[in-house]
């Protein structure tokens, strides 16, 4: 019962990061209807600007934490202006490939840079975490879970509540008439691509004293993202944060339980199940093109 | 040159097509020098395994050029297939001792129940679920290929792999391979005008279009994915055998990328544009050695290639040579022969073609439709009309099967058609057109149109090729387009459009044509053309179910209208005692 707590907690930490990570997508998805095949990257550049910074350079980490955060809405810019902006009117085939290509060039150039050798960060706590009843409480994931929660209700402050927010939410429903009401379709995006990147590597940041920061830390989140968003149904924010916490406590239970070496496969087994099962996730609607 | 005449046969040429292994005599003659070349030509170790990559990679790029060029579904887990059928050979021929020939079938018959199996359980959604399903298949099986150590012996690799009796010398090796290139090849070239090559067209084109002229979307989508698996699997197993030996790392998702590029800057359309793009992405690291002494550099570069080559170079480098030789080949191919075109729609005898009952469609709280009866008679113009949103086109999508309806009765001349997908409803004689035109953009005149002949149960064509180009022509020279047969679409009007999407349901000899606001957007001279298309239309006893606003068109054309309102039919009747009746006029203008 005691390692059934544990492997929760730790579950639930784990799931919050694919959460945060499986926002992102959904904000593009929603903005552009184009799913970002690099959002990982942006996880791992973050985390690799935290080490550049913070380990390499010993600046302070709250200094090198707005460093990275500010780093990652240039990348956001920049990969909206690189590879999104110029095939806006194409079909969605291109647009991923391009997302695709952009995931690649992101990691490997970082490769490219800093070698294959994993680097060490520091968590924000010097504490290591706290005893509670027998189960024992890393500090490092009770950060992850609280930032978490808290975005979840600043988005929900931020999409519901500000008028901003609802320019991009009116974005993202229909271009066409948010741009005959006044609102500049393309500045929308840009602030969408830079609020996904932030977040992205914010959940990068957060995630890697847990793990290691390494090249393939990326594209590894990004599949447990996407694959959170189909599990908690495609485009629905809740079913991003919903999906993201239930993959993180399946894939620990099945790493504890059933197989180490296996671990990332289990979030693609849950993920073909749901496939052919319940494509629409557990708060999609199936959806159909107009003729 | 003045067009020709509606529909007056035009002299047909004398010359019928050859046999289609004489006109292709040239492509064999050049395989077989190749293989003669790669047998008879002597190699040093070093260009010998360059060649042997570059013809075994390429056939993987084949399989590529199928799923993502012809039927525009992206598979970013080649490298996954491509190693089920080197580890089949890999392991086959060392731990169980088994015949090279029995692996190498073995390995494609596995990569192919993968490939079969993923296409059903993700192609039913759209492409982003494709795109990460197949990433989450590479990684599965590269941690497979790492950990299941008692089955691939883990990272180190399966060495001293077999090759067949015949073959055992690299030279010969190569030859056999060069020969499975030029087989592969012809077969991939070939494909794109075969039945199944254009039904991936136009599911690449538009699904929604391909499916109501009587496409199989799935089943086609799942073909080509397939397919592309197999090629994946038939590439590794020749690999396998020609390197001797195996590790995972070779089969990694890196290796997709790899794959994807090379098919992206060769041109992703072609055979030829693929074993370009192999042959380069092979080449240019050879000679740029430096590079892989830093790792991830130029993979980094193929990341920035696929960005550029997608957003400057769409086509790739095949492309623009085959655009230009492709703008030369249509204006010296003269329009085949045509005799006027016959319409014999089916008929089981009943009085009435199309009969709905009770028809009800509501998305969540709305009621779209709900509760309408429509009876078509045989051999009628039926309209039906109302204001906007009132249920119109929802009909007509219910009927075509694009959307399910929540309850009610659809029969088609004695057939029940209510639960039938759309290709099978178009396959029980339905044949409509859409108020957005929805062709097959990357096509000719001429090519959509024969998608739309090729349905199942077309009675009207014979077989082969030139059977169903001439039904086409026909169909074109009806509306009055086939001196243009050969143009793109792009290159058409939007009347023109129109007519050609027309066409494209009547040479499919439907039993009921559904024409969803065909004068939409026509301007008056191109409205008075239409009319005069409806009459020949009618003239040959086809029935017609028209919706359009212009209320001259239908008044004229229709001799029978329903009148919908709310989703809700509020008139149905002979069409000049409905245009009258007070609910309809208040429906339209109001009621005092």
């Amino acid at each position: 019962m005691d390692l059934v707590l544990q492997l929760l907690f730790t579950g639930i930490g784990i799931g919050a990061v694919y959460a945060l990570v499986a926002l992102g997508f959904v904000l593009i998805f929603r903005a552009t209807n184009v799913v970002n095949f690099a959002q990982g990257e942006f996880s791992m550049v973050a985390a690799y600007l935290m080490v550049v910074f913070s380990v390499d350079l010993g600046w302070p980490y709250w200094l090198s934490f707005l460093i990275a955060l500010g780093g990652m809405a240039l990348l956001g810019v920049i990969f909206n202006l690189g590879v999104y902006y110029p095939l806006r009117h194409r079909t969605f085939l291109p647009v991923i490939i391009a997302t695709i290509g952009a995931s690649i060039l992101l990691s490997n150039s970082v490769l490219a840079i800093y070698g294959p050798q994993p680097q060490v960060l520091q968590g924000w706590f010097d504490t290591p975490g706290i005893q509670l009843g027998p189960v024992y409480l890393d500090s490092q994931y009770l950060l992850i879970i609280a930032v978490t929660i808290a975005l979840v209700f600043f988005n929900y402050w931020f999409f519901e509540k500000t008028l901003l927010g609802k320019k991009l939410q009116a974005t993202s429903q229909d271009k066409e008439m948010a741009s005959l009401l006044g609102i500049s379709v393309s500045t929308m995006i840009m602030i969408t691509f830079i609020y996904s990147a932030v977040l992205g590597g914010l959940a990068g940041i957060l995630v890697a004293p847990v793990l290691f920061v390494s090249i393939q830390m990326g594209s590894t989140i990004a599949l447990k993202a996407f694959a959170a968003t189909i599990i908690g149904g495609f485009g629905d924010v809740a079913g991003a944060i919903i999906g993201g916490l239930a993959l993180g406590v399946i894939e620990t239970f099945g790493a504890a339980y059933i197989s180490v070496p296996y671990k990332d496969g289990f979030a693609f087994l849950v993920l073909v199940a749901f496939l052919i099962f319940r494509p629409q996730g557990i708060f999609g609607e199936r959806v159909a093109e107009k003729a | 040159m003045s067009a020709p005449s509606d529909n007056m046969p035009i002299p047909a040429p004398a010359v019928r097509s050859k046999p289609l292994l004489i006109r292709h005599l040239p492509y064999f003659i050049g395989a077989a020098i190749l293989v003669a070349l790669a047998a008879g030509l002597r190699f040093d170790g070093y260009v010998l395994n360059i060649l042997l990559q570059a013809t075994t990679f390429s056939i993987a790029v084949f399989g590529l050029s199928v799923v993502l060029g012809l039927c525009g579904q992206i598979n970013l887990a080649q490298a996954a297939f491509f190693g089920l059928g080197a580890y089949a050979v890999g392991l086959g021929t060392t731990d169980l001792h088994l015949s090279f020939w029995l692996c190498l079938v073995g390995g494609c018959v596995i990569a192919l129940l993968a490939g079969a199996f993923l296409g059903m359980s993700t192609l039913r959604l759209g492409g982003h679920y494709l795109a990460m399903v197949t990433i989450s298949f590479q990684q599965i099986v590269t941690l497979v290929m790492i950990n299941a150590i008692w089955l691939t012996r883990g990272p180190d690799g399966v060495p001293n792999i077999r090759r067949p009796e015949l073959f055992q010398t690299s030279q010969s090796y190569l030859a056999f391979c060069v020969a499975m290139l030029a087989i592969v090849g012809y077969l991939v070239w070939h494909l794109s005008d075969t039945k199944l090559g254009r039904a991936m067209r136009a599911v690449r084109d538009n699904e929604l279009a391909a499916g109501v002229n009587g496409i199989d979307v799935f089943r086609t989508k799942i073909y080509a994915f397939a397919l592309c698996a197999l090629l994946g699997g038939l590439a590794g197993g020749l690999f396998a055998g020609g390197f001797a030996y195996v590790s995972p790392d070779q089969f990694s998702f890196a290796e997709s990328i790899v794959f994807l590029t090379m098919s992206l800057l060769g041109g992703v359309a072609s055979p030829i544009g693929s074993a370009i793009g192999t042959g380069l992405l092979i080449l240019i690291p050879e000679w740029l050695r430096f590079l892989k002494s830093v790792p991830g550099l130029y993979l980094a570069i193929y990341g920035l290639f696929v960005i550029l080559i997608i957003r400057f170079m769409p086509d790739g480098i095949w492309g623009f040579v085959a655009d230009a030789f492709n703008r030369w080949r249509a204006h010296t191919k003269a329009p085949p022969a045509a005799a006027p075109l016959e319409l014999k729609p089916a008929t089981v005898g009943g009085e009435y073609v199309l009969e709905v009952t009770g028809l009800s469609k509501h998305f969540g709280g709305l009621k779209a439709v709900d509760g309408v009866d429509i009876a078509v008679k045989r051999g009628g113009v039926h309209a039906l009309i109302g204001p906007n949103g009132s249920g119109k086109t929802t009909t007509l999508n219910v009927l075509s099967g694009l959307y399910e309806a929540t309850s009610g009765r659809i029969v088609l001349d004695g057939t029940d058609i209510t639960h039938m997908p759309p290709h099978r409803r178009t396959a029980a004689g339905l044949g409509r057109t859409f108020q957005n035109i929805r062709l097959f953009r990357s096509m000719t005149a001429l090519e959509n149109v024969e998608i739309g002949a090729e349905r199942p149960g077309n009675t009207m064509i014979g077989k082969g090729e030139d059977a169903l180009t001439e039904r086409a022509m026909e169909a074109l020279n009806f509306v009055g387009l086939g001196n243009r047969a050969n143009e793109l679409i792009s290159s058409f009007s939007y009347g023109h459009q129109r007519l050609i999407e027309i066409a494209r349901a009547l040479a499919a000899n439907p039993t009921l044509l559904l024409l969803d606001e065909p004068a939409a957007g026509l301007n008056s001279t191109e409205k008075l053309e239409l009319h005069e298309l409806l009459k020949r239309i009618a003239a040959q006893g086809l029935t017609i179910l028209i919706i359009d606003h212009d209320m001259t068109l239908v008044s004229e054309a229709a001799q029978h209208i329903t009148v919908l309102n709310f989703g809700r039919r509020i008139a149905d009747g002979e069409s000049m005692a409905v245009l009258r009746h007070p609910d309809v006029v208040s429906a339209y203008l109001g009621s005092e």
